[in-house]
């Protein structure tokens, strides 16, 4: 940190002006407040840190207080302890949720990041023509549409007779056409699909936002070494991006972990269980089985997994070098 | 930053945390204290002459509680209405928070057990008794009455009214049927599947269905096919959690079997997996599909989108002449035990069974039987209308005694969490019909254990 202290504003006030300079003596009041820099300093926090306790800090703590009743969200509650607990790892259906979305990182992470990377080095490569700034917007525009309108518009297009079918049909593979969403093997990717779909933008812009920054010097030195393009891309872009890849993995694992509007949206967790996410598991307890303490359970260990998933990310991706 | 500051932070956070956790104890009991059960009434009461507001929580999409809501007015001018609108799942979901929190003199309600557990149901046994609605057909009422301690449904004390009941069945297309020869509803069983057979052979799907995401639409015809192959008695007492109840039984596993049989002769459409409610109402207005397992609540905009050209028959039993059964439930409203209104409410229920005008809105509007005395008399309906078949389907049920709730209402979860999932197995061939009831009971068994 190198905010300056009160102290050495007080110093430097006789190089320029500054809230002490006018005063220019220290009256027994100030001194007073200087004594409690810690005091004051809660107090610029206070309006920010009551938002933060009241929306997020309390909520967490009413969800772990919740996961260890058995309670219907109306009536008397009683003490559960940590059975609530137990039956999430016991039972074969929450369990198989929680698969189920560490399979949807694949899609939501994996594809997003290397395609991203691909397509962001392609774009940077041809950084001045018109089609670059096309391409940057067209890629972008499905973190604007909102989830549920994407995820309608991708039922749409995965119907039976939807425009993938009709793709598939013209182009002669209409034996492979389907209802995507609707069959147990292909439900689970056609839904990844749609995530990637929508993060890939997200990836793609950030990553180029990093290449920007990256000294183009580098390149230069390296091509007079005598280094392809491939070799540019792997001995100094993907290097350089390390921050911004550790960003597009952490928030894309994240949305994986706790998909729940594309899932909702486009198969409600069907067919036969397929789909079925812990986001929308819980929301089916807490709403529809009326198992509060169970949902909370649920929740807070949803929870403890994408930090659980989330910490190990940011300790690979550190930028260890400053 | 020093490992110091960061474990002040870290202890703040918690301590804050849980400060504003505790302070408010164990989670709940904010839920109503029971009331005496139902306090007769010395008259039955009316909405008086003062300026009254009823609010009301109605299901949006489907216009008759606002025309009978209108009509009302029209005729007790002081009455005025402030009506909120939701759809059916968000009501189902909100249910007891509404009624806690900020409680409607009238509200749409699904199954009403939960409900009455926590108090937040009016009884109205004081209304039945002054209004003389327990002189009408018991089988009218059952589904929402709740015996003391509000675990079995279909007996006790009333809960909530129906503005009319819902039938369903099989409507067929009249075009499409010509086409196989099929010039009456089939009598029994066999000769369903055998028009189902000369359907698929004519390249017609036999059954347009839905079964997609959370809503597995094949628990109609499912249901359907057990009350062919045995009486509804049993259905009913498992749907009203009567102790020992099962679904688990041999005419069930029957009817699954017989189900099982129709997915593999590809008698629903290929993705039937992916399709849901509109989609199915979309394709067979379009004439694709011979039968949908549906209810007379479509009757009414099946007659303006195609005129003439679809019919509806009960299911038909397993043996000639067998008696009927069907799936029919009253379109439930219920007031909140802290409505301020109450006696208001009570009055428009009453007035929407026994008014004529109010009862024609009923047919004419809502497509379903009026509640009430079973000899009320009946508005007049063009004769050949879906909407006169169906209520002539309404008539056959009274008869044989064959009004059944809907296996999806057993409990809160059990369709969303067990049927659904299990008959989209079924269709792709990942599950057998004996294993599909068996873990519909055994989720059934855990369900209302836990509830």
């Amino acid at each position: 940190m190198t905010r300056p202290t009160p102290d050495s504003a007080v110093a430097s006030s006789a190089t320029g002006p500054g809230p002490a300079a006018v005063t220019g003596k220290r009256s027994p009041a100030r001194a007073a407040g200087l004594r409690t820099p810690r005091w004051v300093g809660w107090l610029f926090v206070a309006p920010a840190l009551a938002v933060y306790a009241v929306f997020v800090l309390r909520p967490i703590a009413l969800t772990v207080q919740y996961s260890m009743y058995r309670w219907d969200g109306i009536g008397p509650s009683t003490w559960a302890g940590l059975d609530n607990y137990v039956e999430v790892f016991t039972d074969p259906d929450l369990f198989a949720s929680i698969l189920n979305a560490v399979k949807l990182i694949v899609f939501f992470s994996a594809i997003p990041v290397v395609l991203g990377l691909a397509i962001a080095s392609t774009i940077r490569r041809i950084a001045t023509s018109r089609l670059a700034l096309v391409a940057r917007t067209v890629l972008f525009l499905p973190q604007v549409i909102p989830l549920v309108a994407a995820g309608i518009a991708w039922s749409w297009l995965l119907s039976s007779t939807g425009l993938v079918n009709q793709l598939l049909t013209y182009v002669g593979l209409g034996g492979v056409a389907r209802a995507w969403l609707g069959d147990f093997s292909t439900a689970l990717p056609a839904v990844g699909v749609i995530g990637a779909w929508v993060l890939l933008g997200l990836c793609t812009i950030l990553l180029l936002s990093g290449m920007s920054k990256i000294d183009p010097a580098l390149y230069e030195a390296a091509r007079m070494d005598g280094a392809g393009p491939l070799r540019e891309f792997v001995s100094i872009t993907v290097p350089s991006l390390r921050q911004e890849i550790g960003v597009c993995v952490t928030v894309t694992v994240i949305a994986a972990l706790a998909s729940f509007d594309i899932v909702y949206v486009s198969t409600q967790g069907g067919p036969g269980n397929a789909t079925m996410v812990p986001g929308l598991e819980i929301y089916y307890l807490a709403f529809s089985e009326r198992q509060v303490g169970m949902a909370s359970a649920l929740a807070v260990v949803l929870m403890a997994l994408v930090i659980l998933v989330a910490l190990p990310i940011q300790w690979l991706t550190k930028d260890r070098t400053s | 930053m020093s490992r110091r500051t960061r474990w002040n932070r870290a202890a703040f956070a918690v301590v804050m945390g849980g400060a504003l956790a505790t302070g408010c104890g164990a989670p709940g009991g904010d839920a109503p204290q029971p009331e005496a059960t139902g306090a007769s009434l010395s008259a039955a009461p009316t909405c008086g002459t003062e300026p009254v507001t009823l609010n009301a929580y109605i299901e949006t999409g489907f216009p008759l509680p606002k025309e009978l809501s209108t009509e009302f007015s029209k005729q007790y001018p002081n009455v005025k209405w402030n009506i909120r609108e939701d759809q059916f799942a968000v009501i189902t979901q909100n249910a007891p928070r509404v009624l806690a929190d900020d409680p409607p003199d009238l509200m749409r309600l699904p199954q009403v057990s939960e409900l009455v557990k926590n108090n937040l149901l009016k009884n109205l046994d004081g209304y039945a008794k002054a209004f003389g609605w327990d002189s009408w057909p018991a089988s009218q009422l059952e589904q929402m009455r709740m015996a003391p301690g509000g675990k079995t449904r279909g007996e006790g004390s009333l809960y909530a009214m129906g503005l009319n009941f819902s039938m369903t069945g099989v409507f067929y297309n009249k075009k499409l049927a010509e086409k196989i020869g099929m010039s009456s509803p089939p009598a029994t069983l066999a000769e369903l599947d055998d028009a189902m057979a000369k359907a698929k052979s004519a390249g017609i799907t036999p059954i347009a269905q839905f079964n997609g995401g959370a809503t597995g639409g094949l628990a109609f015809p499912l249901q359907d096919l057990m009350a062919a192959y045995g009486p509804p008695g049993p259905i009913n007492d498992w749907i009203y959690q009567k102790p020992g109840a099962t679904i688990d039984t041999p005419a069930n596993l029957q009817a699954t079997r017989h189900l099982e049989k129709w997915i593999k002769a590809g008698y629903f459409w290929k993705d039937v997996n992916a399709v849901d409610y509109a989609t199915m109402m979309s394709r067979f207005i379009k004439g694709d599909g011979l039968f949908m397992f549906n209810g007379d609540w479509e009757s009414g905009n099946l007659d303006k989108q195609m005129p003439g050209e679809v019919g509806f028959f009960l299911m038909p039993p397993a043996q000639q002449g067998g008696k009927q059964a069907a799936m029919s439930a009253p379109l439930t409203f219920g007031i909140s035990s802290r409505a301020k209104n109450a006696d208001c409410a009570a009055f428009f229920l009453n007035w929407v069974a026994t008014d004529p005008k109010a009862r024609e809105i009923g047919v004419k509007v809502g497509g379903s039987h009026p509640m009430g005395p079973a000899d009320a008399p009946m508005p007049e309906v063009a004769e050949d209308t879906v909407t006169a078949s169906t209520l002539a389907a309404g008539a056959k049920i009274a008869e044989d005694n064959g009004a059944m709730d809907f296996i999806a209402n057993a409990t809160g979860a059990i369709y969303a969490k067990s049927w659904t999932p299990q008959l989209q197995k079924l269709v792709a061939g990942q599950q057998t019909p004996e294993e599909l009831l068996k873990s519909v009971q055994s989720d059934y068994v855990s369900q209302v254990k836990g509830s």
